[in-house]
């Protein structure tokens, strides 16, 4: 390793050298607006330094991480969704009595975690950047050890994700047993072609279990909806956004597309795809809380992801990149008004909160009109071409019974947002309690989210070229 | 430009209206019906300044590149046929715009708001030529009409709201599908993506994938239209709608539906649509003589007027489908004509529940004698709506007659017993409602100047179609040639192949 190499690290660096300020910041002074100003800083940094380290991709560091074009373009992403989920805190945390500083030192931890896994390709970097966002998380979920929802959301994620972590390892150590390598590129290559497949396929199979699990596709995202309801709204969108992108990132760069298309990988995928669209789209028809119908939602929408995943066209990375970043945008916005109509009681996330809210906030209300049209996939939206692009690269590929599935449960998706927009342009109720201010760092953050959802949704072609420049070369 | 412009008045005007709500409650009326009287006028410019030129098919046109990595542009052009639907949405807008004049009291700049951009998607449906920006806008229509049903409708809004969305947007999703299988399809032979109308036209498909892509776009077009098994939206919405959303989802919001089969559908796909002939012909008149029964046994009088809807858009299924010119003729002025006589209906029935707060035909009466303007009024577009000769009705439905009849003398003659149905409904309803002995007391105004001006434009628009339609006729002219070309060179192409 020398200095190109550690130049090369630098977001990631940067990352960790944050974590240890913030937390020697808060050794020396406990200082809400100080915290979050040097986790902010620090995030700032290693953001423009994606930048800086762009001229030197691709760049192998070690046998552990690869630091590409595509890591960059993930890294990114994480890092600035990592940057609202901070700014969104503020808000929300000021609200409340208590010390708040140890979330940032997480919260960093966390993107530190999934910066790491973006980069991975080799299985010691895989777990050990998985392990450093779950353990961040737990302490993120249960935030608030007074509430009982948060305390066992938090518990339950911590049990669950460390049974996954189990399957995950016993399923590497097979694959290592089989091939004798942990580095992803030498396990596929090692892989085609290979007749006895009685230890690579349990170990796929035992790994995919541990990072469907993160996913929260069905049938291991019973998690999801208890978690996303107990966790503070910011966490949230949190481990809705940035944790799940960086899996993603992660399992198209450990299933390449000549793995995803061996028979029996496609089929489980197809089973795991279809299940979650159905399950996400019809479990969230009869949820009256927000946060919960959007961990549906979450559900439904890693299974549209995995029928672009399943396509392998050439345009599937385009396409899941692209769409990862309209979800990461459009979830971010959901959570954001989610968290800024919080009261220090409880979180905004009773559809009854939302009654009437566009005629007394009438521009919260068409942000989040617009977030909900997102999700579904209406046009003028990054959600719309989001989706369009996956039916595109399905079709490409002639998916045609997954692209049909993917319609028909995004119709049936319809319904349910369509019911919180009914909502919120309702008649205001009687009894209405005070709403609460938005600050400007909140505003600003929302005002942005905003922007991008119906600029890249009308027009995304300079989105477009950034991941054809960036992620192009994948496949 | 000004094909851009005209939608850019409407949404800004839109945006305008909605802003100006917070001053002033009749300020987002005059601002919308400004903007839309000028669109009025500049698409009359349109005619005036075409392109006569033999090379050029359009009037006018903007292409833009919008997102070149899929190679969709932003491609606006008007010939004929969409001249025709363009002039009719901003002459029913204004219609929309005066009915809501007093009935919409609350929330009036957001209602001014979602009135102009659901003007302003539909316009961009007739003058969008590249397949993306068409989805794009067709999606688009549907959100602001959404709200107008959702928000100011009457009892079972959020039902019925709901229930078109999901329809709408379903079968958009299939459409959507076909859209991209001709996309790749048309990668394939000949290496370029694009969405273009123009170049998708020739496309060279295998009969099975021609039939499957045709069929997705059917459904689309057939849900709006409406074509019968798909149909059951429509009286849901255009019941519970305010009179503006009826106005203009009849006028207007049906007729994207026949544009899509005219434009879309027979052009792109000309062998398939042929083999489907049968059944949609079939379909069409299913649709004529059940709109017209149902039409027969209902109370609820918008409910009614929507039933008839089903029944004289299935003429024009008819006449689409029955590959001639006289049929696709009077295709096209059923659709125009349809738009004026039932938008009619629609604000004669909205101002009477205006005036008597219900649309109960079983609680009405003898309201000759109250307001005998209304009544003469709803008289006359009854009678334009059973087809009485002299008025435009009556021309579209004859023609697709006189056309449909050299197609399928059996079919001809179920579809003039919806005809003969439409006399048994537009009378009955007449008969219950506005003759017969008065059961009630009420004492109401008769129509205002702003309803007498509303009326009369739309009487003369129909006396006007009925005794002179051929101007019409011969705008469409072109437009016509150019789909029977269509139909036809594929068709031969395909007999000189061994």
């Amino acid at each position: 390793m020398n200095a190109t190499d550690a130049l090369a690290l630098l977001p990631l660096l940067l990352l960790a050298g944050t974590a240890v300020v913030v937390m020697l910041g808060i050794a020396v002074k406990r200082s809400h607006e100080l915290t979050m100003g040097l986790a902010l800083a620090g995030l700032a940094a290693s953001f423009l330094s994606i930048f800086a380290v762009a001229r030197l991709v691709p760049r192998q560091v070690t046998s552990l991480l690869l630091i590409d074009g595509y890591a960059l373009f993930y890294l990114g992403l994480i890092v600035a969704s990592a940057t609202a989920v901070a700014v969104l805190s503020y808000q929300y945390f000021a609200k409340h009595d208590g010390q708040h500083e140890e979330l940032y030192l997480l919260l960093v931890l966390a993107t530190l975690g999934c910066a790491v896994l973006v980069t991975s390709i080799h299985f010691a970097s895989f777990l050990l950047g998985l392990e450093i966002l779950s353990v961040s998380l737990y302490g993120m979920v249960a935030y608030f050890t007074l509430r009982g929802q948060a305390l066992e959301a938090g518990i339950k994620y911590l049990i669950l994700a460390s049974a996954s972590a189990a399957f995950l390892l016993f399923g590497m150590a097979l694959i290592y047993a089989d091939t004798g390598t942990m580095a992803f590129s030498s396990i596929a290559d090692l892989s085609v072609g290979k007749s006895n497949l009685a230890l690579l396929l349990p170990g796929i199979a035992l790994t995919v279990t541990g990072i469907g699990f993160k996913l929260g596709v069905v049938p291991f995202h019973l998690w999801t909806p208890d978690v996303y309801e107990g966790a503070p709204a910011p966490v949230s969108a949190f481990v809705a956004t940035t944790s799940k992108t960086a899996l993603v990132a992660l399992l198209l760069r450990f299933l390449t597309a000549g793995t995803r298309q061996s028979p029996a990988v496609f089929f489980v995928f197809s089973v795991i795809a279809v299940a979650s669209m159905c399950a996400g789209n019809l479990l969230a028809l009869r949820q009256n809380n927000v946060k919960r119908v959007l961990a549906y939602s979450s559900i439904a929408h890693f299974g549209y992801i995995l029928v672009a995943f399943l396509a392998a066209a050439t345009m599937a990375p385009g396409a899941i990149a692209f769409y990862l970043v309209a979800y990461t945008v459009t979830v971010l916005t959901a959570f954001g008004i989610v968290t800024v109509l919080s009261t220090s009681e409880a979180d905004a996330a009773d559809l009854e909160d939302y009654r009437g809210l566009f005629w007394r906030r009438p521009v919260l209300a068409s942000i989040f009109t617009a977030v909900l049209l997102s999700l579904a996939g209406i046009p003028a939206t990054m959600g719309f071409i989001g989706k369009f692009y996956i039916l595109a690269s399905g079709a490409n590929a002639s998916a045609w019974p997954l692209i049909v599935v993917l319609v028909l449960t995004s119709v049936i998706g319809l319904f349910y947002y369509l019911r919180i927009v009914v909502t919120l342009f309702s008649a205001v109720p009687e009894r209405q309690s005070a709403m609460p201010r938005l600050a400007w760092g909140s505003a600003f953050v929302l005002g942005a989210l905003a922007f991008l959802l119906i600029w890249f949704g009308v027009y995304p072609a300079p989105l477009l070229n950034l991941i054809r420049a960036t992620i192009g070369g994948l496949n | 430009m000004i094909l851009i412009l005209l939608i850019a008045i409407l949404l800004l005007g839109g945006i305008l209206a909605a802003i100006s709500a917070r001053w002033s409650t009749v300020l987002p009326r005059w601002i919308s019906l400004v903007a839309i009287a000028v669109d009025l006028v500049l698409a009359a410019r349109i005619w005036a300044g075409r392109l006569l030129s033999a090379s050029n098919a359009w009037y006018d046109e903007v292409d833009w590149n919008w997102v070149p990595n899929f190679g969709i542009h932003f491609h606006l052009a008007v010939d004929g046929l969409s001249f025709l639907m363009l002039i009719l949405t901003f002459f029913i807008g204004i219609i929309a715009v005066l009915c809501s004049w007093t009935e919409i009291r609350e929330k009036i700049g957001f209602f001014h708001f979602n009135l102009m951009w659901v003007l302003a998607g539909i316009a961009s449906v007739f003058l969008a030529m590249d397949l993306f920006l068409f989805y794009f806008a067709w999606e688009l229509m549907l959100i602001p009409m959404y709200f107008l049903i959702v928000i100011w409708g009457h009892e079972r809004r959020v039902y019925a709201g709901t229930k078109f969305f999901l329809f709408t947007q379903c079968s958009g999703l299939l459409m959507l599908i076909a859209i991209l299988a001709l996309y790749f399809i048309h990668h394939q032979t000949t290496g370029v993506y694009t969405f273009q109308y123009s170049e998708l036209l020739g496309t060279r498909l295998s009969s099975s994938a021609e039939l499957a892509i045709m069929l997705g776009f059917f459904v689309a077009f057939a849900v709006k239209l409406p074509v019968v098994p798909l149909h059951t939206w429509l009286p849901d919405a255009h019941t519970e709608a305010p009179t503006a959303g009826s106005v203009i989802l009849a006028g207007l919001l049906l007729k994207t539906g026949g544009y899509g089969l005219l434009r879309f559908v027979i052009p792109l796909f000309p062998h398939a649509a042929h083999k489907f002939t049968p059944v949609a012909l079939a379909l069409a008149v299913i649709g004529i003589i059940y709109g017209a029964v149902m039409a027969f046994s209902q109370t609820d009088l918008k409910r009614l007027v929507a039933y008839t809807s089903v029944s004289h858009l299935g003429f024009v299924l008819l006449g689409i489908f029955s590959w001639n010119a006289l049929a696709l003729q009077g295709a096209i002025m059923t659709m125009i004509c349809h738009g004026l006589s039932t938008g009619a209906l629609f604000v004669l029935v909205g101002g009477l529940q205006e005036r008597i707060h219900t649309r109960d035909l079983n609680r009405m009466g003898g309201l000759w004698t109250v307001v005998p303007r209304l009544s003469a009024s709803a008289l006359f577009f009854s009678l334009a709506s059973l087809g009485l000769p002299g008025l435009g009705d009556f021309v579209g439905e004859f023609l697709v007659l006189l056309g449909s009849y050299k197609v399928s003398v059996a079919l001809t003659v179920l579809a003039t017993f919806g005809i003969l149905a439409s006399t048994f409904y537009a009378l009955r309803m007449m008969q219950r409602a506005f003759f017969g002995p008065r059961t009630n007391s009420w004492q109401l105004v008769d129509l205002t100047p702003r309803e007498l001006l509303m009326i009369s434009a739309m009487i003369l628009g129909l006396l006007w179609l009925g005794f002179y339609p051929q101007p019409v006729l011969n705008i469409f002219a072109p437009a016509m040639h150019n789909l029977q070309h269509e139909v036809q060179t594929p068709a031969a192409a395909l007999r000189s192949q061994p």
